[in-house]
């Protein structure tokens, strides 16, 4: 039995939307879907005791770890995890922050490349989803509606052939699904067109999250788009409503950064320039500092001015610096302040390394 | 008579059921519309659908419908899990897969007002989707076995539990 064995080792992958492989990868980060699902026998979260719970979830523990799958996934309970873990599981989008600071019997089964996740006993029993790098929804809805069929092969889910997929939020009944694209949109925001690009996807139903989804601020200037509603049209159109506005928004931040090297490229290079001098000399450095700097290096490394950094290097660093991470790799509790000390030396230690040409250690 | 929170004239007479104790309101207009969009105590999370629910009831109130007739469909309460649909409004989510049918006349303008559609349009399950509404009804016959359970009448918790086995193990 091969992949991941524990949490800790995860903690040292690079997820797979981390990659920054895929199509248009430079703005478009990852793509990704998900399912709400119920089981017909037990009454939504609200009101299930914690026998409920406790069953729900032994239910489809057996369904996923008696399947063929079983030896790639890693199947964890979440009330046995320590907070950082927890923690560390949202940095890495696998659960919501609902699912780690909840309360009750509930889990989480991930697979190796950290591509598929299900969550047990969040808002609704079951919520599963796939991530991808890049663009690249039809390949997520593909093993997502196939680990679908596979739970629902076992166990019988709460249906009503008027109103699909029932869910204990009437926002989501129907085809319980979230469609989402992340995408990074410094640009737009320093040219102060994000807002009028929020207003114009509201008005066709999609909605626009930062980058830890429902009430997360945009931090970063990473922005996920998904489709508001669930009820009344097929996943097909879900998925392509989700996709059409893509090569548009793509199209609008990229015309902003020619603009930006056009008619502002010292105040641009100047911009990124100090943003990179920071990280790799700061000796503390807080967690909101280091996202709002690394976007503006992320895109100086996309207009090719900053040399001798690679984007999927960018990519890990906004994850490894998050709290969680930190004290995963230090190996230690920290306080806020040994925190961002910490955050610098580890900055320091990645950027500067790069930047001389030296190979990467793992 | 006279709104409880100001001079004008009361135009709505509601009877509260929370907490135990019914509670009787004389409201004008602006002030039912204002107590109708007072969120609930619920988490974040879940306001957002609240506040979605009382927006949609001042619409229906604009549209006709009078404070009796909303405060009878916020009594109505679900067989199976006993949610009322007062309470679904205050948390903003549903107590359990019934409630959709419990609920129907009070969700289908929900619906429409969410989602601009009231019909499902897209996968169904493999498995005859009549084997849920079969595997639901262990939601009501658990519920009733914990409360015989806890008035101590424990034939009946007996008999319902051997109904609850019963329909455990048929097939779909």
């Amino acid at each position: 039995m091969g992949g991941i064995v524990d949490i800790d080792k995860l903690s040292r992958n690079c997820g797979e939307w981390l990659r920054g492989a895929g199509p248009e990868s430079d703005i478009v980060i990852s793509s990704r879907i998900r399912l709400a699902r119920n089981l017909a026998d037990y009454p939504f979260m609200s009101r299930t005791t914690d026998q409920d719970r406790a069953r729900i979830e032994k239910d489809v523990q057996d369904c996923l770890m008696n399947s063929e799958h079983a030896g790639r996934l890693l199947y964890l309970d979440l009330e046995r995890l320590s907070v950082i873990d927890r923690q560390l599981l949202v940095e890495r989008h696998l659960v919501s922050r609902e699912h780690a600071e909840g309360s009750g019997p509930r889990a989480v089964a991930i697979d190796e490349g950290e591509r598929f996740s299900l969550m047990v006993n969040e808002e609704d029993h079951v919520r599963m989803q796939v991530m991808h790098s890049g663009l690249n929804l039809r390949e997520a809805w593909a093993l997502v509606n196939r680990i679908d069929d596979l739970v629902e092969s076992k166990l019988t889910y709460a249906f009503h052939p008027k109103l699909g997929y029932l869910t204990a939020c009437p926002t989501n009944v129907g085809t319980g699904m979230r469609v989402s694209v992340m995408l990074h949109l410094p640009a737009l925001v320093l040219t102060r067109q994000i807002e009028k690009l929020f207003r114009s996807l509201q008005k066709i139903s999609l909605a626009v999250r930062g980058l830890y989804g429902e009430g997360s601020q945009a931090m970063g200037d990473f922005y996920q788009i998904s489709n508001q509603i669930t009820l009344g049209k097929s996943e097909e159109e879900l998925m392509k409503q989700v996709e059409d506005t893509v090569p548009t928004i793509i199209n609008y931040e990229r015309q902003a950064r020619d603009h930006l090297i056009r008619e502002a490229h010292e105040t641009l290079h100047d911009r990124v320039s100090r943003a990179y001098g920071i990280l790799r000399t700061a000796q503390t450095i807080s967690s909101e500092e280091t996202m709002h700097l690394l976007s503006s290096v992320r895109m100086g490394v996309n207009l090719g001015l900053i040399e001798g950094l690679e984007i999927p290097t960018v990519n890990e660093l906004f994850i490894q610096t998050q709290p969680a991470h930190l004290q995963k790799l230090s190996g230690s509790e920290l306080d806020t302040a040994d925190r961002n000390i910490e955050r610098a030396r580890y900055l320091r230690r990645h950027l500067n390394k790069e930047a001389n040409g030296q190979a990467r250690s793992n | 008579m006279k709104c409880q929170n100001c001079d004008k004239p009361a135009t709505f007479h509601i009877t509260e059921l929370t907490g135990g104790k019914p509670q009787e309101l004389h409201l004008c207009e602006d002030h039912v519309r204002e107590y109708l969009t007072q969120p609930g105590s619920e988490p974040a999370a879940a306001s957002g659908m609240a506040a979605v629910i009382a927006q949609h009831m001042v619409q229906q109130m604009a549209v006709g419908q009078t404070a009796e007739e909303l405060a009878k469909l916020d009594q109505q309460t679900c067989p199976f899990c006993g949610i009322s649909f007062h309470q679904f409004r205050n948390q903003g989510r549903l107590g359990c897969p019934q409630d959709y049918v419990a609920f129907a006349a009070q969700l289908e303008p929900l619906l429409l007002n969410i989602h601009g559609e009231t019909e499902h349009v897209g996968k169904v399950p493999k498995r005859s989707p009549a084997g849920s509404e079969h595997r639901t009804q262990l939601i009501r016959l658990r519920r009733e076995m914990n409360e015989a359970v806890a008035q101590e009448e424990y034939e009946r918790a007996s008999k319902l539990r051997d109904d609850i086995r019963r329909l455990e193990e048929a097939k779909d």
